[in-house]
């Protein structure tokens, strides 16, 4: 097992210097002598690395500077100006977010000077903010709303705009914008075309013309956008939030005739906390059941079951491609690519349509689930597809869009009929009058109620990865993954770190199960193999590798890729509550993976309900006729250039 | 065409020959001891400047010519590349080698293009000539010039933003420090000078820097072109030694009955009558050699209007402070104009100016509100007409 640097590829960048960090290499001097330097904040000596900004040195001694373009996912754009600190000796007022300290300076950050500064910008933002705090989805949850309070706005200074002067672009299923709330931070942008990569929106005109638009001025449903959502997630107002699903649901929910189901994803499960007070890294997934019933859902599920059953697709996929390759000598498309983050998938399409034949047919654990509800959950319970409203919970707004996909459509129905956000989703329990932290525990309900712990994980990124792992190489050298890693937790594909590479050498093969008797007669094409793998989160990260395996590099070599659309996969989804950082990126991870470890069954092909689907249901096993009709999908050729 | 004479009594290329047999740093000596100070504007030392860039390590280092000449009243920088293209050529030839530069980028401001076919014949002429090339006057030293066309936004004439707008990007500044002698270009160190600073340059090379400093006062030394427009009898281009004062100026110039005289450009200072015997220089007033000349009739608001209707525009609209606040500047104007801007709100507005000063990213937002806080410090009883007093307390 090798795991060589992962690739540091030289591509193009994508944010101007203007809106980046610029870094000031330190001399080799100044390197020999610790490469620190000492300064002084409100008096207060500090020691920090040389090129430390002075908004991360004053954290260190806890003085708080305000900001607003800041965010730690993201590339300086020191445009906001809220941040302005003085600096001994300089004429001007300097952004403490943008300067990197490399003297030995004396900052002030509350003098006269810096207050009024800070509160003329505040004011200003103002008299260009048109929006009322009660109807705004960030009530309560608003930087520039924080602002005016921190700097006791209590008049509008230079007036307020009376009218809107922008339409609500709503062409998006998943991102709605609101122009006359933004401030201009650029966030957005800086996700889009930085952390992501994509590069959807930009600043268009001039000076207090400027505004952030897509290409031409078009809807973002009518350009190369992958609801991702990271924007949203970003934005410190109200200017950008996922499209609203909660009235369909509500009016399900009202209507006695529907059977209202509803999946449950584990990630926002480990972040729903944070919108009820709760640290990062709460998991509550056994009081979210309660809260669900008592907010008047019919039945919860866990979509760990249907992650289960992608794995099993997904794997058998895997297997069979290996198969086509090694045993039968024709051509397979490697390598394969996971399909269960619809950002990514939309990504692909646009970016990369020449490859769409090594993304893995299987639907995603939601669309899946939508599929088996609509017919052999029906089935089972006697209930007509038809009445049956399948709601999903989901870390991401891209997942609106999937279930929109007009293929998604097996069932004879809308496999999923919506799919609701972390954040929408705590909004409608706060309407239910429900404090989430307080709700008794209760379990998931039948017959899709036993989960494994290889679910749980798909919600961090390299966890599709290690759950298709645990059933791969069992299923192949039919000696148990915890021969090969402790506990079963392959913590090679685990972590943080952009793009990950493993190489997973398979000395010896075992019998094969009979799940796959029919079709596989032995595995000794795979004796001797070394199957390679990757992982990659966030589409910034994807696209190095895909520009790798274009030129043929280490990454075209893989058997097996899981991308996911967003930085640290479906736990930092465009969905998740406000903020998400690093920090609390981490936190959720922990969460998660703590859950799995608490699981009886950590192995998706050990699920017994996945295997009673497969008995009862699917009888021809994975990747048969009827699963291909069901549970996977087919993609769209979408290309980046717009009419 | 001798618009400006000392320009033209120079010896052509004979202060690039002088640098040629001299060590980098006795060039960069040489321009140190001239207190040559950059004629941009900002009146950065021009040989600190060649310095930082000189101990920089890269691979590549730039010298670009900022021929954006977009404040408005200012005209000199095309005057210099019409008739002395030569000289600012030669200026950027001794800064590249001083600093160890291969190339050289003129950066013309859009509406000049049509000086482009003129520049390109001199700068072939000057490769064919061996002072461009390869090897530059026969020496190991190789070095070309392009030319860059702006596409006609004042703020791509700010360095930085000057730089994105060459990389093909949104001319925006960029967050200093660091500054372009340390990551310019590509992040490259870069010197970025204006048109008249490098033909200076050129000059100092060949006189010496003492005969620079024999013009000028201490601090501001030489010689400076300026453009001077407005209410005077003779409007255009002249040298004058930097520490002359406004009175004098504007007694060359058939304009001394102005009420006032606004030297900067509309990011500079409006200076009335009672204060013309100040001097123009970087330690009283410093200017990048517009001179505009308000003559009795002239009403203050409506030229403070245009200037700010100027920023309003040309702002780049990246950070808060000039974005919003020269627009709610402009309207206090407007206000003024109507007669329904309150002392209370006049107040407001000039600690406004005051933040913008301060909080603004760049040289644009930072000055943008001196010709309002000028005109409101000394226009005063002008201006007194037109507030609203206050109808209670
Ligand atoms: C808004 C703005 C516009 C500017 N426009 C010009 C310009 O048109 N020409 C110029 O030489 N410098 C301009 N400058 C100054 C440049 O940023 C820079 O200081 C100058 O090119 C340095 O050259 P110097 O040291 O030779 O003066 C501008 C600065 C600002 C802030
Ligand atoms: S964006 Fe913030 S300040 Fe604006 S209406 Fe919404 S909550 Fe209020
Ligand atoms: S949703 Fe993603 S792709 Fe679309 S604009 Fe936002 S960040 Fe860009
Ligand atoms: S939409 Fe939001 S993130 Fe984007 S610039 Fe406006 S306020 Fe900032
Ligand atoms: S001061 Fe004005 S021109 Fe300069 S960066 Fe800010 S908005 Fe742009
Ligand atoms: S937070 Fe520093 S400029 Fe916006």
């Amino acid at each position: 097992m090798s795991n060589p640097n992962p690739l540091d590829l030289d591509i193009a960048r994508r944010a101007p210097t203007s809106q980046r960090a610029q870094t000031i290499a330190a001399t080799a001097s100044a390197q020999a002598i610790g490469g620190h330097v000492s300064l002084t904040i409100d008096g207060q000596p500090v020691k920090v690395p040389l090129g430390t900004t002075i908004l991360e040195a004053a954290k260190t001694i806890g003085a708080h500077i305000p900001t607003l373009c800041h965010h730690p996912d993201l590339c300086v754009a020191g445009v906001c100006r809220i941040c302005s600190v003085e600096v001994e000796g300089m004429r001007t007022l300097q952004a403490a977010c943008a300067f990197p300290v490399t003297a030995p300076i004396h900052v002030h950050t509350h003098t006269r000077k810096v207050r009024q500064a800070r509160r003329h910008i505040v004011d200003l933002l103002l008299s260009d903010h048109y929006g009322d705090c009660y109807t705004c989805k960030r009530n309560n949850n608003c930087e520039l709303q924080s602002l005016a309070q921190e700097y006791a706005v209590d008049f509008f200074r230079f007036g307020h705009p009376e009218k809107p002067r922008h339409t609500i672009d709503t062409s998006s299923y998943s991102v709605v914008r609101d122009l006359d709330k933004c401030v201009l931070c650029r966030r957005c942008v800086r996700t889009c075309i930085d952390l992501q990569e994509v590069g959807t929106i930009e600043v268009l005109g001039r000076g207090d013309q400027s505004h952030i638009k897509a290409f031409q001025d078009k809807p973002l449903g009518d350009v190369v956008c992958i609801n991702c959502g990271q924007c949203i997630n970003r934005c410190p107002t109200g200017a950008l939030h996922a499209h609203d699903d909660t009235d369909e649901v509500w009016a399900a929910i009202d209507d006695p005739k529907k059977h209202v189901v509803i999946q449950t994803a584990p990630s926002p499960r480990a972040a729903i906390g944070e919108c009820f007070g709760m640290p990062p890294g709460t998991p509550l997934t056994f009081q979210l059941n309660t809260a669900l019933r008592r907010a008047g859902f019919d039945r919860v599920f866990d979509t760990n079951f249907s992650a289960d059953l992608t794995i099993m697709e997904e794997g058998t996929e895997l297997l069979f491609r290996l198969k086509k390759a090694l045993l039968l000598r024709e051509p397979a498309a490697f390598p394969q690519f996971t399909s269960c983050s619809p950002g990514w998938v939309k990504y692909l399409e646009h970016f990369y349509p020449e490859y769409i034949p090594n993304l893995s047919t299987a639907k995603s654990p939601q669309q899946m689930f939508g599929a088996v509800i609509k017919t052999y959950y029906a089935q089972k319970h006697g209930i007509d597809p038809k009445d049956i409203v399948t709601v999903a919970l989901m870390p991401c707004s891209a997942k609106k869009f999937e279930c929109n996909r007009p293929e998604m459509d097996a069932s004879g129905f809308k496999d999923v009929d919506y799919g609701l956000t972390t954040r929408e989703l705590a909004r409608m329990i706060r309407e239910s009058g429900i404090h989430l932290p307080d709700m008794p525990k209760s379990d998931f309900d039948q017959p899709f109620g036993t989960a494994t712990g290889s679910g749980v994980i798909f919600g961090a990124t390299g966890g599709v990865m290690e759950a298709a792992l645990r059933t791969v190489l069992e299923v192949v050298t039919g000696k148990p993954v915890e021969a090969l890693f402790e506990n079963a937790n392959i913590q090679p594909v685990r972590g943080f770190e952009g793009v990950r590479y493993v190489e997973l050498p398979i000395d010896e093969v075992g019998p094969v199960p009979d799940l796959f008797k029919d079709h596989v007669p032995h595995w000794n094409f795979l004796k001797g193999q070394t199957l390679k793998v990757a992982v990659a989160h966030g589409t910034a990260n994807a696209k190095k590798v895909m520009e790798d395996i274009k030129r043929g590099g280490q990454f075209s070599k893989c058997h097996f890729i899981e991308f996911m659309g967003c930085p640290g996969g479906c736990l930092g989804g465009g969905g998740q509550p406000i903020p998400t950082t690093p920090e609390i990126r981490k936190a959720r991870a922990a969460a998660i993976y703590s859950e799995d470890a608490d699981y009886q069954i950590r192995k998706s092909h050990e699920n017994p309900d996945v295997m009673r689907i497969y008995n009862e249901f699917l009888t021809d096993g994975p990747c048969s006729h009827r699963s291909h009709e069901l549970l996977h999908t087919h993609y769209v050729v979408r290309g980046k250039y717009i009419e | 065409m001798n618009s400006i004479p000392t320009f033209s009594s120079m010896t052509p290329e004979a202060g690039l020959k002088k640098a040629m047999e001299l060590s980098r740093p006795d060039i960069i000596a040489e321009i140190s001891a001239s207190n040559l100070k950059g004629r941009g504007g900002a009146g950065f030392p021009t040989g600190v400047k060649w310095n930082f860039a000189a101990s920089a390590h890269a691979d590549r280092k730039y010298i670009v010519c900022n021929a954006d000449e977009g404040e408005p009243g200012t005209f000199k920088d095309r005057v210099i590349l019409q008739e002395y293209a030569d000289l600012v050529f030669e200026g950027m030839t001794i800064a590249a080698k001083a600093v160890g530069a291969k190339e050289g980028i003129l950066f013309l401001r859009g509406e000049y293009t049509y000086l482009r076919p003129h520049l390109e014949a001199v700068l072939q002429r000057r490769r064919e000539a061996k002072l461009l090339g390869p090897e530059v006057l026969g020496a190991v030293f190789p070095f070309d010039i392009r030319i860059f066309m702006g596409a006609g936004a004042y703020i791509c004439g700010e360095e930085t933003a000057l730089i994105e707008c060459i990389e093909g990007f949104r001319g925006e500044p960029r967050n200093r420090p660091p500054f372009p002698v340390n990551t310019g270009f590509l992040g490259r160190p870069s010197v970025v000078n204006n048109v008249e600073t490098l033909a200076w340059a050129a000059c100092i090379l060949q006189r010496g820097a003492d005969w620079f400093k024999s013009h000028g006062t201490e601090k501001s030394t030489g010689i400076k072109i300026f453009s001077v427009s407005g209410d005077c009898e003779k409007p255009g281009i002249y040298e004058f030694p930097l520490g002359i004062s406004v009175l004098e100026l504007l007694k060359k110039v058939g304009g001394e009955h102005a009420r006032a005289v606004q030297i900067g450009g509309a990011s500079g200072l409006c200076v009335p009558a009672s204060e013309f015997h100040r001097a123009i220089a970087f330690e009283d007033i410093p200017t990048g050699g517009s001179v505009i000349v308000f003559g009795p009739q002239r009403d203050m608001l409506e030229v403070l209007h245009n200037f700010l209707e100027f920023f309003v525009d040309e702002s780049c609209g990246q950070c808060t402070p000039c974005r919003l606040g020269n627009r709610k500047l402009l309207e206090g104007v407007e206000m003024l104009q109507a007669g329904t801007c309150s002392m209370t709100y006049l107040r407001e507005l000039c600690a406004l100016g005051e933040s913008m000063q301060l909080a603004s990213k760049c040289g644009l937002g930072q000055s943008s509100p001196s010709a309002f806080l000028s005109v409101v410090k000394h226009f005063r009883d002008e201006l007194m007409g037109r507030v609203t007093l206050p109808t209670h307390g």
